[in-house]
């Protein structure tokens, strides 16, 4: 048997009580579970679904945006006939994924749609997301001219336009955006995709297309962002076409500030933020933040 | 003691009991090919074509095969169908006027619906008239015509007629009707004129029953013709028949029951055998000679005048211009083939323009010429060609167009860098907003489908009027790339006369209209 001296005692015994005391700090610290949330989450995995799942539960949960019984209305991107290796459309994987966790949240039902560009049944079969979010027990619907009622955005480029009623009725909204490289706008991602919820003449939009996105996010104001960056198309956007054009990045993210989500996007895109007009538009209207650097932004890969 | 004795009849059983005659079954079969042709044109869209033979019953048509083939020295794909109409004319006559074709159905069910209740005036309206003679003359001209080139059997073809005549105006109606369709229904430019003719042909059948069948439908005239040879046919018999003329007042082919049935006008409904209290008539095997007329009741003079007349369309026809230059209005489907080419098959059927997703197809008036009226051209202000689609010549009869793959429409794998081009987009540098206007825009180049953009844009700073400087995107179109798809003229918001537009040259299925000198 070995003799323990005094002072390895008492330097065992030290060790032992700031042990203690570190560990009662931290389990005592106030508000210790909120402030952890990450402010955007983001998470790189080939099964996309597993990818989106685990960013939305980096959040808190989908049961932080979406109650018992609430009515939800999930935005992807379904605006070209493409398909989903292309990049042009919201990845089908994504958007199942989510429509899956609203109805495990409670929600009463989970609506789909996008205004297309290019044929409207052709964009939702060839986009793989009709069959997708069908499986998934959403309400999958072509847009109809009932459906779109004229609102006032109150913008500076829209003032009173055709908006599709049901986006703006449900409950909750979940923006579920691609990123892509666009040569007007530099990039689209989620602001961008608010355009989708618009009739009448689009086109017209692109006169002041900066401000106009910029209107859109100001109005529809989402409860969530979940980008799908798995593949970023960074040339030829919006339309794409060729592989080549897609590049697998397998990441998605989540946040509740739509700015620092589509700052994230064009990051990936190799963009800064002060390069994106509608970006530094956003900021200045006070939609939510460019400096990624001042928020908590968590990521994994699994 | 048993219940039942044998000896005695069994009583008639209580259940509805319904003869089956030879002209019921008539009936079944006239109903069943009126609704495949109902059904078959319903499902001739994206989603719903699955592999439905969509054309088929254009494919049966022996008249449209053979003015194809005597056009162009070979018989396309599906068109083989068409034997089968033959050997079965050159057996019973013809029946496929009376069983099968869906226009003589619909001219049956209001000749039927507007019969004369009263029997002498039945009779009346079902005498031979020498009028009828007309769709013999309306045949040879045709037939003289095809070997020059000239294929214009469309105009009068019953399939072709009635897909051409629901596709501009049953379609769109009925979607318009039920809201089965989104944003846009299907318009067909217009459609009025191809429904005003179809009208009147309905119209005409209720005082003239089968008007179009006895007196313009050259398909029955072919179908006359062959009838000379059919094994079966109805024939009188004199020594029982007692001049009652009760065999008239069904006889909507005014085949002449009561004297001499002629075999050339008979669509061998059976209606004369059923009517006939006498049993004087019967579908006979290979009747004796001399107790029917087997023969068109044509006249030399009349065949020689249509054969002139079929041989001068050529002539007539192309002064008005389809050779030559390029007309930058005429711009074909993808896959079609050069324009003498693509006149000497189409049969303006518009199956192309029905099943085209974003409608972009319409049926020309006289843009291409007079061979051209309702062949079917791009019209960008009313949709574009998709990229990726290949519908038109997947279901076009005759191959006017061709069946494309994705690979060689693109330009892609062995035909890299030869994509099937449509014409070519110029910029009117006068209408396009960053051009006239300084006004930022390029949702053309936004939609440009190719992968790298046949619209590329550069970035200007130019001085405003009040001396503020814009800064704005200027678009411009890489011959080299553009396929005319039209997708930049459809969606560019200068809406009228658009900024940019697709005009035919450089289109790659005609050789004369390159653009080019390094473009394959």
């Amino acid at each position: 048997m070995h003799s323990v001296s005094r002072r390895d005692l008492l330097a065992s015994l030290a060790r032992a009580g700031a042990g203690v005391v570190v560990g009662a700090g931290a389990l005592l610290a106030p508000g210790t579970h909120a402030a952890a949330l990450p402010d955007l989450a983001a998470v790189e995995a080939t099964d996309l679904a597993v990818a989106t799942r685990q960013a939305l539960a980096m959040l808190g949960g989908m049961r932080r945006f979406v109650s018992r019984g609430a009515t939800v209305f999930v935005k992807p991107n379904i605006g070209w006939a493409r398909a989903p290796a292309q990049g042009a459309n919201t990845h089908p994987a994504v958007v199942a994924a989510v429509v899956e966790a609203c109805y495990e949240a409670g929600a009463k039902v989970v609506m789909v749609a996008d205004h297309t560009l290019d044929d409207p049944e052709r964009c939702y079969r060839r986009s793989g997301i009709q069959a997708a979010a069908e499986a998934a027990g959403a309400r999958v619907e072509q847009v109809t001219a009932a459906r779109f009622r004229r609102m006032d955005l109150e913008g500076r480029a829209i003032g009173e336009w055709e908006v599709y009623v049901d986006a703006v009725e449900a409950d909750v909204l979940i923006n579920v955006p691609v990123v892509k490289h666009h040569s007007l706008c530099r990039a689209t991602v989620g602001m961008k995709n608010w355009l989708g919820l618009l009739g009448g003449r689009r086109a017209d939009l692109h006169e002041r297309i900066d401000e106009a996105v910029v209107d859109a996010a100001a109005f529809f104001r989402a409860d969530l962002t979940v980008l799908d960056a798995s593949r970023v198309m960074m040339r030829n956007g919006p339309q794409g076409g060729s592989l080549a054009d897609a590049e697998v990045r397998n990441i998605v993210a989540a946040s509740v500030d739509p700015v620092a989500a589509d700052t994230f996007g064009v990051g990936l895109l190799g963009l800064a933020a002060g390069a994106v007009p509608y970006l530094r538009g956003a900021q200045d209207r006070g939609l939510g933040t460019t400096n990624l650097a001042a928020l908590r932004v968590q990521r994994r890969r699994l | 003691m048993p219940r039942t004795n044998p000896a005695l009849p069994r009583p008639a059983s209580p259940r509805l009991r319904i003869t089956i005659t030879i002209t019921r079954v008539r009936v079944a079969w006239q109903a069943f090919f009126l609704a495949l042709f109902v059904f078959l044109g319903f499902v001739t869209t994206f989603s719903r074509l699955g592999g439905y033979p969509a054309s088929i019953l254009l494919e049966l048509d022996p008249f449209a095969a053979a003015a194809t083939a005597a056009a162009t020295g070979s018989l396309y794909r599906g068109l083989l169908w068409s034997l089968l109409v033959v050997v079965a004319t050159l057996l019973l006559g013809r029946a496929f006027c009376g069983w099968v074709c869906p226009l003589g159905t619909l001219q049956h069910l209001v000749a039927w619906a507007a019969r004369p209740s009263a029997t002498p005036q039945a009779v009346e309206a079902n005498r031979y008239r020498r009028s009828q003679r007309l769709k013999y003359y309306v045949l040879i001209a045709f037939a003289a015509a095809a070997p020059t080139g000239i294929v214009q059997v469309g105009l009068l073809d019953p399939i072709a007629l009635v897909s051409r005549s629901f596709t501009a105006a049953v379609w769109p109606a009925a979607a318009r009707a039920t809201d089965l369709v989104a944003l846009k229904p299907p318009v067909v430019h217009l459609a009025w004129l191809i429904a005003a003719v179809f009208g009147l042909l309905v119209a005409i059948g209720l005082t003239r029953p089968r008007f179009f069948c006895r007196v313009l439908c050259p398909l029955g005239a072919l179908l006359g013709v062959l009838s000379r040879f059919a094994l079966w046919r109805i024939a009188r018999d004199p020594a029982r028949c007692n001049d009652c003329e009760r065999c008239l007042r069904r006889c909507d082919a005014a085949a002449d029951p009561h004297t001499y049935p002629r075999a050339a006008e008979c669509h061998v409904c059976f209606n004369c055998i059923d009517d006939c209290p006498e049993e004087a008539l019967a579908f006979r095997f290979a009747p004796t000679a001399g107790v029917q007329v087997d023969t068109p009741d044509w006249s030399r003079r009349g065949v020689l005048v249509s054969t002139f007349v079929g041989l001068v369309l050529h002539p007539a026809g192309r002064v008005a211009g389809a050779e030559g230059r390029p007309d930058a209005a005429v711009i074909r489907p993808p896959g079609s083939l050069a324009e003498a080419d693509f006149l000497a098959r189409c049969l303006k059927c518009a199956q192309c323009v029905r099943v085209c997703p974003t409608s972009v197809l319409q049926p020309a008036t006289f843009e291409a010429g007079l061979e051209g009226l309702w062949t079917p051209v791009l019209a960008m202000r009313a949709g574009y060609c998709e990229l990726n689609c290949t519908l038109c010549g997947h279901v076009c009869p005759t191959g006017a167009i061709e069946r494309l793959t994705i690979e060689r429409k693109l330009g892609l794998g062995r035909f890299q860098g030869q994509p099937v081009r449509l014409g070519t987009a110029f910029f009117d540098q006068g209408r396009c907003l960053p051009w006239a206007m300084d006004t930022p825009c390029v949702v053309c180049e936004e939609v440009c489908p190719t992968s790298p953009k046949a619209i590329f844009s550069k970035e200007v700073a130019v001085v405003g009027r009040r001396g503020e400087t814009i800064t704005l995107r200027r678009p411009q179109i890489d011959p080299v790339l553009c396929v005319g798809c039209g997708i930049c003229e459809h969606e560019c918001p200068v809406t009228d006369l658009a900024g940019v537009r697709v005009t035919a040259v450089g289109e790659t299925r005609s050789r004369t209209a390159g653009l080019l000198l390094d473009r394959a």
